[in-house]
């Protein structure tokens, strides 16, 4: 489909260039268990991202100074595909990427028992295989649900989901052209059973009550992937029952 | 440090069980700043610069102004960089090496407060569209790490962008002649970043290092002038609850308000 750019991302109906609503998600497809190397593994496909998340251990910590007494410690490796994005994007990692790597770990950290496993080292590693605005969220979710898959006690699952604003709307889940040509953009990581925020940023402008508004509605697409996330694990988990209706 | 640790433990836990009955081992109310003293046009050499005492924490920002090619992008306007140099001399846990993510989240903090706020008018630091343009190089030293570097090197950094001069130029076939006198680089907009720390369930604004390192989370406001929230960054391995960032929300843009007020008028 050959289209051209369009002058507006949103209509006079509140409808989005996508056909979305303001509110809605883009359609997020998860998948659990699909590396056979790694100890655990998952996959979003949320919009056009595409997003493969692997986890490795607990295992023994190299170089074995860097270990914690009391708990494992968490690394995380956020890093995008040379052909993820329309222009090549160098593999080295960017100040992005390293950024990133950082809150991502951080998000994720609440929701781990890493006190379980003193000395050890947790390995996260995030692949961005395609982009499409939002990744870092995404990455949150893949990640969540690898490390859950690998069997690591978790206090939640964390979802993650971004708000924003565009030509004036407050809208969810943004994509990379409504991110570029918006006015805000919001990503939020969520622990829905604990009512915890374990990752914020922001970037644009918004008022207090826009930003107030904007931390509800990721709030809420967060719940609604963390559904999903459930959804997810119990097709990789729960046996079904031989007669199917 | 050369402190044992058990001193340091115990010191800890004392700051933590003060501000769970909401006070601070420095005597500051949760929501109180540290003293805040700012020195501008500290560097001659550098086109605009300023040093910013926050509490102990000592942190120098240097601007240089260069030329060089836009992003493709938007090709009429000038190139903002960021950089932030956690020097080995500001504390015992920097080390020398290249920027670490510790640095690198720094500047990148700054820089969205600068960028997202629209600070500077890059519009008009246009040289000869898609070919040249006036690059702004902000480079964040610190010098005595006391906690809290992101609220004092936001702070030396707008400091500094307001004591920037730009030399006086034409265009002689193509090529750039610097003619005599200096003109102001264009600031429109005065963003100012709030950190808070949250310690037993508590929030507290401006930690210093200590209150740092009994921490859950961090988080960063940045407001502009016109009270509009335009970056947040939230660290750590703790989590918030939303109730606690609304209500940071509002304190910063009191904080904020407080802290320009300082900053602008020098």
């Amino acid at each position: 489909m050959a289209k051209k750019s369009p002058e507006k991302l949103i209509n006079k109906k509140d409808v989005r260039v996508d056909g979305r609503k303001l509110n809605e998600l883009r359609p997020v497809k998860l998948e659990v268990g699909i590396l056979s190397n790694a100890d655990g593994s998952a996959y979003i496909e949320q919009g056009k991202n595409k997003i493969l998340a692997a986890v490795y251990g607990p295992k023994e910590l190299h170089p074995k100074h860097l270990a914690l007494p009391d708990r494992a410690l968490l690394h995380c490796r956020y890093h995008m595909a040379p052909f993820s994005v329309q222009e090549r994007k160098s593999p080295a990692p960017s100040r992005r990427e390293i950024e990133l790597s950082k809150v991502i770990r951080e998000a994720l950290e609440p929701s781990i028992f890493a006190e379980y496993y003193p000395r050890t080292s947790i390995d996260v590693f995030i692949e961005v295989l395609q982009a499409d605005g939002g990744t870092r969220c995404a990455g949150i979710t893949v990640a969540s649900l690898a490390l859950a898959d690998a069997g690591i006690p978790m206090r939640d699952l964390i979802s993650a989901c971004a708000a924003g604003k565009v030509e004036g709307h407050l809208v969810l889940d943004l994509t990379d052209t409504e991110d570029k040509a918006g006015e805000a953009d919001l990503p939020l990581a969520f622990m829905p059973n604990f009512n915890a925020i374990t990752l914020l940023q922001m970037d644009g402008k918004l008022t207090s009550d826009e930003f107030e508004q904007a931390v509800n509605m990721a709030v809420e697409g967060c719940r609604q992937i963390s559904t999903l996330q459930k959804e997810a694990l119990k097709v990789r988990y729960v046996v079904k029952e031989a007669v199917e209706e | 440090m050369t402190i044992p640790a058990m001193v340091v433990r115990v010191k800890q836990k004392r700051i933590a069980e003060l501000i769970s009955h909401g006070k601070r081992l420095d005597e500051r109310e949760l929501d109180e700043y540290r003293k805040v003293q700012l020195e501008a046009g500290v560097i001659e050499r550098a086109e605009g610069s300023a040093r910013i005492r926050l509490g102990k924490t000592e942190v120098m920002v240097g601007i240089k102004i260069e030329t060089g090619e836009p992003f493709p992008d938007v090709p009429n306007e000038g190139v903002l960089t960021v950089n932030a140099e956690l020097v080995p001399l500001a504390s015992p846990t920097f080390e020398p090496g290249p920027p670490d993510e510790n640095s690198i989240e720094l500047a990148r903090i700054v820089d969205r407060g600068i960028r997202e706020s629209k600070a500077i008018a890059l519009e008009k630091l246009c040289i000869t569209p898609q070919k040249k343009v006036f690059v702004v190089f902000v480079d964040i030293y610190v010098l005595n790490h006391d906690g809290n570097l992101i609220d004092a090197s936001a702070m030396a950094a707008l400091a500094a962008l307001l004591n920037t001069k730009m030399f006086n130029y034409e265009m002689k076939e193509g090529e750039i002649q610097i003619k005599p006198g200096y003109t102001q680089l264009p600031i429109v907009n005065h963003p100012v970043a709030v950190t808070f720390a949250k310690i037993n369930d508590k929030v507290v604004v401006d930690p210093w290092l200590e209150e740092e390192q009994v921490m859950d989370a961090r988080l960063t406001i940045t407001m502009d002038k016109d009270g509009k929230v335009c970056a947040v960054q939230k660290g750590g391995y703790g989590y918030f609850s939303k109730e606690q960032i609304l209500e940071a929300a509002k304190i910063a843009k009191e904080k904020s308000e407080e802290l320009r007020k300082i900053l602008v008028k020098s």
